[in-house]
């Protein structure tokens, strides 16, 4: 059988960017730092271990190489995880995901020139999501800016599989402030699910409870500070932790033992990728790559062409106001099988209308669901095509997303 | 990891079929470490009873929740059974891959091709 042949994308999760320079103008030959090294970006590497890797593998991990790290894909199995968090809470590490500082008087003039959301609205303690953009107005990658200072100090949380390509195009493109790699020295612990806070407020204080979504706070842990966000990538209640990398897996204990009762359930990354599913929230490399126009993928909430300017705004804005012809939509299987990241979808009279950029069983719903790019004439909720499954024509219809509503959230 | 039942009498393919010979007729499965790397198998895509299929060539797939994997075969021949419980529960390629999760029974065409699979210490280093 067809087991993935590239082990750096573990098992075809689809979580990896393929990362082709020539795509994205980025310029190696420019501006490139020589102490920077490209770790993580040469599937050749011996992969990278998260402070966590040790606890993953005591608790039984099947562990996968993902975007140059070693990260587990599932402990018990991914279903049991998926409806643990939507029911109880989980605990992920997302120790591999990049943060990128940029500090000094010109850091909000650059964030506003590289990114598409209003930095400038941002006060100290609110975080954003956002969009690093390109000159054509595709995406380097999506983030969530957190203010630190207000106009001087962010803290980008960047995709591990972009980290590097982030890491150039910043340098190579920003007004004038410092550009920190702080990826090395920061875990990042995840607790999501309708029992998140009730865990947090243990470990922390009640004032947990009171950070509204996308803010976050400094809270002590052990003698150091750590950074608690109300953001996540489930579409359930709960946080994502800042934790220097030293302290990771003491918090991780922590969490899993002041969790027991809940009982807490580690989560892989098998589970994190149908969660984020299930809310359609985009992946880069599936549903946002260097040539997607955000307009396209439903982002126009985070691109502020009124407010400022920014990389590759007229081209984004030209595209749109030509006319986009194609959107991202969410549909599901009306007969027997599952799309997948890559499949064509064709029209009734055999015109093909897009492509698949992820899809999966839902645990939830117990059904198979998909995302996908289709020609705006397709994208109507209620709407049938065709998928092309191994050759197969099966039938899917465009509906309402997020698939699934999480109570607690 | 690699306590993965391997049996000595079954031959394999590289990409995780097990093939086990009885006579000119052959059951076809797909083995342990395939199933531990798929996770949950949610769904077999095999084909009708009289398919001819051809070695190395595909003949269906295997759904988990997170991949597709195609299946290929290890002979060529005609497809004579097909496992009809793998429809009610996909779940016994996780349980038990070896015997109840047998995929399907191909009537050989050539023993010759059996030459082109791997015994079972190939295998074995294979995945290691």
């Amino acid at each position: 059988m067809g087991l993935p042949p590239n082990p750096n994308k573990g098992p075809n999760l689809s979580l990896s960017a393929k990362i082709d320079p020539d795509l994205t103008g980025l310029g190696f030959g420019g501006k490139r730092k020589p102490f920077l090294t490209l770790r993580g970006f040469m599937s050749s590497e011996t992969p990278l271990l998260t402070p966590l890797f040790e606890e993953h593998t005591a608790l039984g991990a099947k562990m996968v190489d993902f975007a140059g790290w070693k990260m587990p894909v599932e402990y018990e199995g991914l279903r049991a995880e998926h409806l643990h968090v939507r029911e109880v809470v989980g605990l992920f590490d997302v120790s591999h995901m990049g943060e990128i500082r940029l500090r000094g008087p010109k850091a909000l003039e650059s964030l506003e020139w590289l990114t598409s959301n209003w930095a400038g609205k941002l006060e100290p303690g609110q975080a954003q999501y956002s969009l690093l953009t390109n000159a054509a107005g595709g995406v380097v990658d999506d983030l969530i800016v957190y203010c630190m200072e207000k106009g001087a100090d962010y803290l980008l949380c960047v995709n591990a599989s972009n980290k590097d390509k982030d890491l150039l195009w910043i340098m190579d493109h920003h007004k004038g402030c410092e550009v920190i790699d702080e990826s090395a020295q920061w875990g990042q612990i995840a607790v999501q699910g309708p029992k998140a806070l009730t865990l947090l407020e243990r470990l922390f204080s009640s004032e947990i409870r009171s950070l509204p979504s996308f803010h976050f706070a400094p809270f002590q842990f052990q003698g150091a500070e750590v950074l608690v966000a109300r953001t996540g990538y489930t579409g359930e209640s709960g946080v994502e932790i800042f934790v220097p990398s030293e302290y990771t897996p003491a918090l991780w204990r922590e969490l899993m033992s002041r969790g027991e009762d809940l009982p807490l359930k580690p989560i892989g990354l098998g589970a994190r990728d149908t969660l984020r599913t299930e809310m359609k929230y985009p992946l880069y490399g599936n549903e946002l790559t260097d040539l997607t126009n955000p307009y396209s993928a439903g982002l126009g909430w985070v691109i502020k062409p009124d407010k400022k300017d920014f990389m590759g705004r007229a081209q984004m804005l030209e595209a749109k106001e030509q006319g986009l012809k194609q959107k991202l939509v969410g549909f599901k299987m009306l007969d027997r099988g599952i799309a997948r990241h890559s499949y064509s979808l064709f029209s009734f009279d055999n015109q093909e209308i897009g492509r698949v950029t992820s899809g999966t069983p839902s645990p939830c719903l117990n059904e198979n669901i998909g995302i996908g790019y289709v020609d705006v004439a397709f994208s109507e909720v209620g709407t049938e095509f065709f998928v092309d499954i191994r050759g197969r024509r099966i039938r899917a219809q465009v509906v309402k997303t997020p698939f699934v509503t999480p109570k607690g959230a | 990891m690699s306590n993965f039942h391997i049996p000595e009498e079954y031959y394999y393919t590289k990409d995780h079929e097990w093939a086990q010979v009885d006579e000119n007729i052959v059951t076809v499965g797909i083995t342990e470490y395939a199933q531990d790397a798929m996770g949950e198998i949610v769904y077999v895509d095999l084909p009708e009873e009289g398919h001819k299929v051809t070695q190395g060539e595909g003949f269906g797939a295997i759904e988990s929740v997170k991949t597709a994997s195609d299946l290929y075969a290890p002979v060529s021949g005609t497809v004579i059974e097909v496992n009809a419980a793998l429809n009610e529960n996909p779940g016994l390629l996780n349980d038990d891959p070896m015997n109840e999760g047998w995929l399907l029974r191909i009537e050989m065409d050539s023993e010759k091709e059996l030459a082109n699979l791997m015994r079972a210490p190939d295998y074995k280093k294979l995945i290691k």
